[in-house]
């Protein structure tokens, strides 16, 4: 049976990796989770320099699915290429290093830096960050920008890049076609929906923020949908999240178009969920009588 | 040594007092490794309640393998756990978190609300001279289970017992004194005892609590401002999940 599957030429030894900002640098986990069982470990957004992040509460629970305003807090990229690229580089695993930034500058800086690191396999560009010079849009809201950013970072970059789409637009399959046309080589979605919990008995907002990125359960069926629309707009390699708590849930995002799934917030419900899905995978290729995993992406038309 | 997640048999509940809820918990190893201070974080059975509930540990049983959570009814989550009884099954997560340091000075515990819990393992364990201060609002509850542990002080708010007003007041008409003092409650009560450490040039620790999703340091949402810059984020934040929840309070703006 082959679970492999390629991004951009790099080879992962199964399509399950976990969603940025869910997982720290592995280290947490690595008390629960084989690393070396997963097909790729994507890092938690690491800047230029260190950000403090949001005040709190950060978080707020609702139905099937959390908010939530870290604001990217981050030890910047000094000690993160000391720390915790030193620790990933351990395990028989693709590192995928998150980039943010304020800035093309503060994002490039980044990029240059982890050009020289052999550890890092591939990068993934969030661009849902407030772009500051362009009044705090983010840079994925708008195609231009997304474009702009794209090409700035492949033009710096060593290893392949993934843009990852926010999915606060009117289309995303505008954002995926910029994003292609910057020189993308791969796209993740979806970053969380933006949305916004009241406390009615303190008579003010559930987090500190106001507003928090909705993850989790709820917010499946969208992401389904937008990794549905994007692989038939694009002919870059998708990697689809958003909810996916069990092999199920992975495989629809897999028929659906998707190369390669995420796991974020069901980290948080039960620990052990990517190591969960990568058996529930192979259950279900057996059961489908499939040897080949890159026989069912995105089949589903 | 580590910590784990498993499905844990609830051995009996009691309530006791309204909304407050005791809870003993077959819990096998983990019992041996929990410190007075550590949390648990317990699961919900409903699917479409995606985080654990955070709730500190109120008494270790290590001969047994059970340890024991008071919590007060909040919300969804602890309206559930309130429902179980002798038998049924909850999954967990533990032990989390730094828990206090014993030491052997003359000691004051200070608690109030939902924060006396933790005091009671602690009481239980050290082995010093020392005065335990309580607040409330009005209820009692937990109170007459610390009198074998030492002096014990109360404060309520209706002043239906002890002194009335808050365990400030309640350790300034009682003459409380102590060269150490351990506490657990809310962030006002927290904060005036920072200040009374200060003035009176003694070491305080206190346990912080916040909103947690994943309760082992990796989703930094529980974070707190720390004096300095923390080793681990860089920032003047430290995570309350893993770094505390009991802090020093000089470390921690509050």
């Amino acid at each position: 049976m082959n679970t492999k599957v390629k991004l951009a030429g790099v080879e992962l030894k199964n399509p399950v990796m976990v969603a940025s900002g869910t997982f720290g640098s592995g280290a947490e986990y690595s008390d629960f989770v084989d690393l070396n069982r997963l097909g790729a470990v994507v890092t938690k957004g690491v800047a230029n320099v260190p950000w403090p992040g949001n005040p709190t509460p950060r978080i707020a629970e609702t139905a099937s699915g959390m908010l939530n305003a870290i604001g990217l807090q981050n030890p910047g990229i000094d000690l993160f290429t000391k720390r915790d690229l030193p620790f990933l580089e351990q395990f028989d695993t693709k590192v995928i290093v998150n980039v943010c930034g304020h800035s093309t500058e503060e994002y490039l800086e980044v990029v240059e830096r982890l050009a020289d690191e052999p550890t890092v396999d591939m990068l993934e560009i969030n661009i849902s960050c407030p772009n500051v010079k362009e009044g705090g849009i983010a840079f994925g809201q708008d195609p231009k920008a997304v474009e702009a950013i794209t090409k700035a970072v492949k033009a710096k970059a060593k290893q392949p890049i993934i843009m990852k789409l926010s999915p606060n637009v009117t289309d995303i399959t505008v954002m995926a076609k910029a994003a292609e046309a910057g020189g993308a080589d791969c796209l993740s979605l979806i970053n969380t929906l933006t949305g916004m919990k009241i406390d009615i008995e303190r008579q003010t907002f559930a987090i500190a923020n106001k507003t928090g990125g909705l993850s989790g359960p709820a917010v499946k069926p969208v992401a389904v949908r937008m990794v549905y629309q994007v692989a038939n707009a694009v002919k870059i390699p998708i990697i689809g999240m958003g909810g996916i708590c069990n092999a199920a849930d992975a495989m629809e995002f897999i028929l659906a178009g998707a190369t390669a799934v995420s796991i974020g917030t069901a980290n948080f419900t039960n620990p052990f969920t990517t190591v969960e899905v990568i058996d529930g995978i192979e259950d279900y290729m057996r059961r489908h009588h499939v040897d080949d995993i890159n026989q069912l992406i995105g089949i589903v038309k | 040594m580590g910590i784990k997640k498993i499905k844990a048999t609830v051995v009996s509940q009691d309530m006791l007092a309204s909304d407050i809820f005791s809870m003993w918990l077959q819990v096998g190893d983990m019992a041996l490794e929990a410190k007075p201070g550590q949390f648990i974080s317990v699961y919900s059975s409903d699917d479409s309640k995606l985080l654990p509930r955070p709730i500190s540990i109120c008494e270790i049983d290590k001969e047994n393998g059970r340890i024991r959570i008071v919590y007060r009814v909040v919300g969804y989550g602890t309206r559930e756990f309130s429902g179980c009884k002798a038998g049924d099954v909850l999954e967990m997560m533990g032990p989390l978190g730094n828990g206090y340091t014993l030491k052997r000075e003359k000691a004051i515990l200070v608690a109030g609300g939902i924060g006396i819990p933790p005091m009671l393992e602690l009481a239980k364990e050290l082995d010093c001279e020392k005065t335990i201060v309580l607040g409330y609002r009005d209820e009692l509850f937990l109170n007459n289970e610390f009198e074998a542990y030492g002096r014990v002080v109360i404060a309520t708010e209706d002043g239906s017992c002890g002194t009335k007003g808050n365990v400030l007041d309640a350790i300034q008409a009682e003459g409380v004194d102590g060269q150490i003092i351990y506490s657990c409650g809310p962030m006002p009560m927290l904060r005036a005892l920072k200040s009374y450490a200060v003035e009176h040039e003694i070491e305080a620790w206190i346990s912080l609590e916040e909103k947690m999703a994943c309760g082992i340091g990796a989703c930094l949402a529980c974070v707190c401002k720390s004096k300095d810059v923390d080793h681990h984020t860089n920032v003047h934040n430290k995570r309350i999940c893993k770094d505390g929840p009991v802090f020093n309070a000089q470390e921690v703006d509050l």
